[in-house]
């Protein structure tokens, strides 16, 4: 309770600092809009449903994308880890892929499959792809091949021993990657989202583009403090308590 | 599923029976490993018969072979050649007949004390769920770790990680237990515990061991038979019997006898080796 105080007493001086500066009238207030404005914005766009219509188009995309690109990426993962082939194969063009930001996708998804959803999935698919697969490669190489004989030993055959044993002993590399995953997904869709007007859904990120069109300030820093609580409460509510349970399991450190 | 099997599922007490130890028999069993400097000899012919219900240790220096003496009769490495039967069968791969426990602790640590436990039980067919249960409560207890169940892994210390091991080898009911050195990493007044806890649980579950050591003290503490190994290639040179009263301690001066004799013999092998290697 003292540590949601503390924190809500900062996010409160944050906000009369801004009050502050926009009272002082250094830049124009199209600029600089007030808390106030952003508030009846995000109030406004709350009531006629814009917001939750945009939100829901976003997270839509987001969630598809992301759920399609993990079970593409662990299999693909394990595979990789599985022999010098895939990881000289599949592995290396993972690697190669996972340095190319995601935004590159864009221009290619728009060509292939036109100002569709597809093009949005299949971006954030990329972007949340290949941090899965090397991090499951990498999370399966760092299992200790102890527990693959110790499984052995109890009469542990192939399939259990890759769901039971070296699955779970790599969790800790794949929940990493899916973070990260999940990190270039959500910068790339908004990108798309902001360059590109996808004619089957009106996102966030268009909100945002549109806020520039008409050089509302108040849609624009309204939209952005949307991004930035949907992306928190992402991790508090899914990553967090996954990465409390490998702390409390694996006994590590609080990161 | 077929109706029939109905007929032979096992309750938890039969599951807890005390099944007949295992017999074994090693004969002219070699194994060569190739290493920077070419191929090096880790077993040359050795032969080793085990008895039903036998506990034997086998010593010797780092590198006499013995660790992949007892990897090759749990079945996760095939020798060159020679055959290693078990109750009579050729070993072809690991199972649940002969259970490995290892000098790490290789417990599983996303499941708790008792996930681990019941972790082989899980792959024993015809058991329910409260049978296997009842059966991992029993060997925790057996270990005296019945509070620690839901404990996690790292939250245990050395020994009581070896405990665990120990019970999540046990559970299964496998006719013989392979040691690889499990208390090697251990400090010496939990090592000695565990020297008494060892001999009452293999007393009471009646179980072949093999204990690998390089512990000469350990091994007259433990063993019926103390095989003497030398390095380079791993050879058998000597074997002894420990005929002392059971349970036995680890400090008492008979053993010490013994003891002493069996390092008398590991330096007279060892120390040639080394000439030969400088």
């Amino acid at each position: 309770m003292k540590r949601f105080l503390l924190a809500a007493l900062f996010f409160a001086v944050l906000v009369l600092i801004w009050e502050a500066l926009f009272r002082a009238k250094i830049w124009s207030p199209v600029l600089v809009p007030s808390p106030r404005q952003v508030a009846d914005y995000l109030e406004g766009a709350a009531m006629d449903g814009t917001l939750a219509k945009a939100t829901i188009v976003t997270m839509r995309r987001l969630i598809i994308g992301y759920i399609i690109g993990l079970l593409a990426g662990l299999p693909l993962g394990l595979l990789t880890a599985c022999s010098k082939l895939w990881q000289d194969t599949i592995g290396t063009l993972a690697l190669g892929l996972q340095g190319l930001p995601s935004v590159c996708w864009v221009p290619l998804a728009l060509l292939w499959f036109g100002q569709t959803e597809a093009a949005m999935l299949f971006v954030v698919v990329m972007g949340t792809l290949w941090s899965v697969v090397i991090a499951t490669e990498t999370g399966v190489r760092h299992v200790p091949p102890i527990y693959r004989r110790a499984a052995l030993t109890m009469g542990s055959k192939r399939l259990h021993i890759w769901l039971k044993v070296i699955l779970p002993a790599a969790l800790p590399f794949i929940v990493s990657g899916m973070k990260q995953g999940w990190a270039f997904a959500w910068r790339s869709l908004m990108a798309a989202e902001i360059f590109v007007t996808i004619l089957t859904g009106f996102g966030l990120g268009q909100l945002l583009h549109y806020g520039r069109e008409l050089s509302a300030m108040e849609q624009v820093i309204g939209i952005m403090i949307v991004i930035v609580v949907i992306g928190l409460l992402a991790d508090k509510i899914f990553f967090s308590p996954i990465e409390r349970f490998l702390h409390r399991r694996w006994g590590t450190s609080q990161a | 599923m077929h109706l029939a099997v109905r007929h032979h599922h096992s309750s938890a007490t039969e599951e807890l029976q005390v099944v007949t130890p295992s017999k074994l028999a090693i004969e002219n069993v070699s194994k060569s490993f190739k290493g920077g400097s070419g191929s090096v000899l880790a077993l040359d012919k050795v032969s080793l018969n085990v008895a039903e219900g036998e506990f034997v240790c086998l010593v010797g220096a780092s590198g006499c072979g013995k660790s992949t003496l007892l990897n090759i009769i749990a079945g996760l490495e095939k020798p060159d050649s020679g055959t290693v039967l078990a109750d009579g069968k050729p070993v072809t791969g690991p199972g649940r007949e002969r259970l490995v426990m290892f000098q790490e602790p290789a417990l599983f640590p996303w499941l708790t004390v008792f996930g681990n436990v019941l972790f082989g039980l899980k792959l024993k067919p015809n058991l329910t769920k409260k049978d296997r249960h009842d059966v991992a409560k029993y060997y925790l207890e057996l270990v005296g770790l019945s509070r620690f169940e839901r404990a996690n892994i790292h939250e245990l210390s050395g020994g009581m990680k070896q405990r665990v091991s120990l019970a999540r080898a046990l559970a299964p009911n496998p006719r013989m237990l392979l040691m690889d050195e499990p208390f090697a990493a251990l400090d010496a007044l939990t090592r000695e515990q565990l020297y008494g806890d060892l001999q009452r649980i293999w007393k009471a579950r009646n179980k072949t061991i093999v204990f690998v050591t390089h512990n000469v003290r350990e091994a007259a503490c433990l063993g019926d038979r103390v095989i003497v190994f030398s390095p380079r290639p791993g050879r058998i040179r000597e074997e002894f019997a420990v005929d002392l009263p059971r349970p036995r301690d680890i400090n008492s001066v008979d053993l010490a006898v013994h003891a002493t004799e069996i390092t008398k013999a590991l330096k007279s092998f060892g120390q040639p080796e080394l000439a030969a290697a400088e």
